[in-house]
């Protein structure tokens, strides 16, 4: 077996990459670093946030006061937006300085972006989209990840027993973020990668960037699958009246119904809401992982031995054709 | 059609995966059985299909698709030649098992370089089955080439680049890209055409699927399949979701209606 550039006897560390956008923090950046403290202790290991950018040091100093042991900071002026090359060129340098146990990265699109080229380049194993994570507790600096998406209510733990740093992403919303306060000793270090003689074969020339829509962080979710047959109107206006957000199934976005934010479940997010209407979707395990963590689950499906009961409080086994409207007359007349 | 003579060459990257909800999970072992699956084109490379052969049209030469896999992917390739790709690549050898991405990345990499002069590689945005969206980086960082995922959008630009729109998180940047380059294709981003019955025939039986095995493409034996592999299984566990009420609420429509109304407003109330 070929090895990783430095081996597991040199790793140390905990470390999370911290997405931002030059204003903010990514939430799973953030939800990330809960996590990585939580794995840091079980480990004895330091925890470190790695932020790459331009005038970013608002943000490394916010970041600091999220329980961390360190914060880790490479500026240049290259880095102000995400590019492939330069990031991953800036991450590598310092990984290969410093040589952490562990690399955490948001399954963001950027963070997708870098960590399948960083992976590659330094010879060392990556995990997607993972749904836990723990540290072995007969050898606390191996981390077990847990991915499903092998169907039939199985999870598969995955581990990179010798390769470093052990690497995985995590989808929004899998993990809940702290509220830590500033770990005493936490400190912010700086470093300048040197960035000359990196390619720069792809350059941005235009950016546009809405509003956007991130239904993890909504409180009443109303969730359409392929049983809606392309109509979200009537969800909408369901939504509308009790101020929810839009929630998917992946059949329904692959459809082209709706865009892909709204996505619930294994490739979509994972949500929390207090209470989840879902209706016309049929319950596979990669859409209940995205409302495992709903307070209420409330299901309409027409057949009564769906899956999707199994997931939830309450079951209405009904045409939703025939229940949404006079829901809606109802909501509307109480209001 | 067949000699990769000169021209613009796009090479896509095909996966053929199972239909998901034919996947049975063995009880006993707690493994994929995927025998019994039958088997599609992952959706999103047709879009990355579709795409190269737009480009096609704009820039003329051809389109090549690479795929590693079993013997039986071939019937897929062929479908991808009746679509208007001009050659097929099917890495096929037993050592290339149990890859995961790092050694399928390395594998697919040694044949793009055995195929010889190409200046773009297309995938889709990630596969249906082990969805980890990985290898289109890790196969750009292997062959040294400039890297975009998530694009909806490509056309010719000067200098021989690209303008490539991709998706980020909360909208869209556009690119100006160098060649060679690896670019991921989301889904749904076009319609893939249909079968074109005059290439029909050539497809099916005589259009080019050069079968390449580890030794063929020049693949060392330690970056392959499940020696190439960091990453392991190191377990399987059930997942239970939390334990759910699964209460019934009966009636007509409007009956379950007004409870339902009393449900949501009360559950939600102190939001
Ligand atoms: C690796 C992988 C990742 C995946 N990730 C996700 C993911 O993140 N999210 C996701 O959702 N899926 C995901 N899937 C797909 C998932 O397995 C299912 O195929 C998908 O969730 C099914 O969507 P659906 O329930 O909308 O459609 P269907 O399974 O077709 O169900 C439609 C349901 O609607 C009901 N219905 C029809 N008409 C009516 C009516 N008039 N009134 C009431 N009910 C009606 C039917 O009884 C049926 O139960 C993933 C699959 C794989 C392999
Ligand atoms: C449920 C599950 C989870 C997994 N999790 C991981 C993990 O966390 N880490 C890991 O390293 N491996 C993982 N694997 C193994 C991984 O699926 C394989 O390495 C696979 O060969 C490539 O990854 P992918 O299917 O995720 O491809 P993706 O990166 O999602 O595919 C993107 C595109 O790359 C191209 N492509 C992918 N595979 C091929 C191919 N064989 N031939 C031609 N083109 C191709 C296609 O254009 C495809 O659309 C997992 C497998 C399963 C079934």
């Amino acid at each position: 077996m070929a090895d990783s550039l430095y081996g597991a006897e040199q790793a140390r560390g905990v470390w999370v990459w911290l997405e931002h956008d030059g204003q903010a923090l990514a939430g799973v950046s953030l939800e990330l670093l809960a996590k990585g403290r939580e794995l840091a202790d079980k480990a004895g290991e330091p925890l470190t946030g790695f932020i790459l950018g331009h005038e970013a040091g608002s943000l490394a100093e916010e970041a600091l006061s999220r329980g961390v042991d360190e914060i880790l900071l490479g500026d240049n002026p290259l880095l102000k937006n995400y590019t492939t090359d330069l990031y991953c060129a800036a991450a590598a340098e310092a990984v290969l300085k410093h040589k952490p146990n562990l690399l955490l990265l948001g399954a963001t699109p950027d963070g997708r972006d870098l960590a399948g080229r960083l992976a590659v380049r330094l010879r060392t194993g990556l995990t997607a989209d993972c749904t836990n994570m723990e540290m072995k507790p007969e050898d606390p600096s191996l981390l077990l990840s847990e991915v499903t998406g092998f169907g039939g209510g199985i999870a598969a733990i995955i581990a990179c027993l010798r390769h470093r740093p052990q690497m995985a992403t995590v989808r929004p919303g899998v993990f809940l973020a702290a509220l830590s306060a500033k770990k005493s000793g936490a400190e912010l270090r700086r470093f300048s990668p040197s960035l000359e003689g990196v390619p720069r074969r792809v350059e941005i020339v235009k950016r546009s960037i809405g509003a956007e829509v991130d239904i993890t962080k909504s409180k009443f979710l109303v969730i359409g699958g392929r049983g809606i047959r392309g109509d979200f109107g009537l969800l909408r206006e369901l939504a509308g009246l009790v101020g929810a957000e839009i929630g998917a199934s992946r059949v329904a976005v692959d459809e082209g119904w709706i865009g892909k934010e709204h996505m619930v479940g294994q490739t979509g997010f994972v949500t929390r809401p207090k209470v989840a209407l879902i209706c016309g979707v049929s319950g596979a395990l990669q859409f209940t992982v995205g409302v495992a963590s709903a307070e209420t689950v409330v299901a309409i499906n027409l057949d009564r031995s769906a899956p999707i009961f199994e997931s939830a409080d309450y079951c209405v086994a009904q045409d939703l054709f025939k229940v949404l409207p006079p829901l809606i007359k109802e909501l509307r007349n109480s209001k | 059609m067949t000699e990769n003579s000169g021209g613009f060459h796009t090479i896509v990257c095909l996966k053929v995966v199972p239909r998901p909800e034919e996947v049975v999970v063995d009880p006993q072992t707690k493994t994929l059985d995927r025998a019994k699956a039958r088997s599609l084109v992952n959706p999103p490379d047709l879009n990355a299909l579709e795409m190269a052969l737009e480009l096609k049209e704009i820039c003329g030469g051809s389109v090549s698709i690479l795929s590693m896999g079993p013997p039986f992917f071939e019937p897929y390739l062929r479908l991808a030649m009746s679509l208007g790709a001009d050659r097929a690549y099917l890495l096929s050898d037993r050592t290339f098992g149990g890859a995961d991405t790092l050694a399928t990345t390395y594998t697919l990499a040694k044949g793009i370089q055995k195929i010889g002069k190409w200046d773009l590689a297309l995938c889709g945005e990630e596969s249906s089955d082990g969805a980890t969206a990985q290898v289109p980086p890790g196969l750009a960082e292997w062959l040294d080439a400039a890297q975009v995922t998530y694009a909806f959008q490509m056309a010719p630009a000067d200098q021989g680049r690209m303008r490539v729109r991709r998706e980020v998180k909360g909208g869209w940047e556009e690119l100006m890209v160098s060649l060679p380059a690896v670019v991921s294709v989301k889904g749904n981003v076009n319609e893939p055409r249909f079968i074109d019955f005059d290439r029909r025939r050539w497809a099916l039986n005589d259009s080019p699927v050069t079968v390449w095995s580890a030794a063929d493409i020049g693949a060392q034996a330690d970056l392959i399949g499940f020696p190439g592999s960091p990453t392991t299984v190191a377990g399987v566990r059930q997942v239970g979701g939390r334990e759910r009420r699964k209460q019934f609420l009966e009636g007509t429509p409007e009956e379950i209606a007004r409870e339902l109304a009393r449900l949501l407003k009360t559950q939600a109330g102190s939001r």
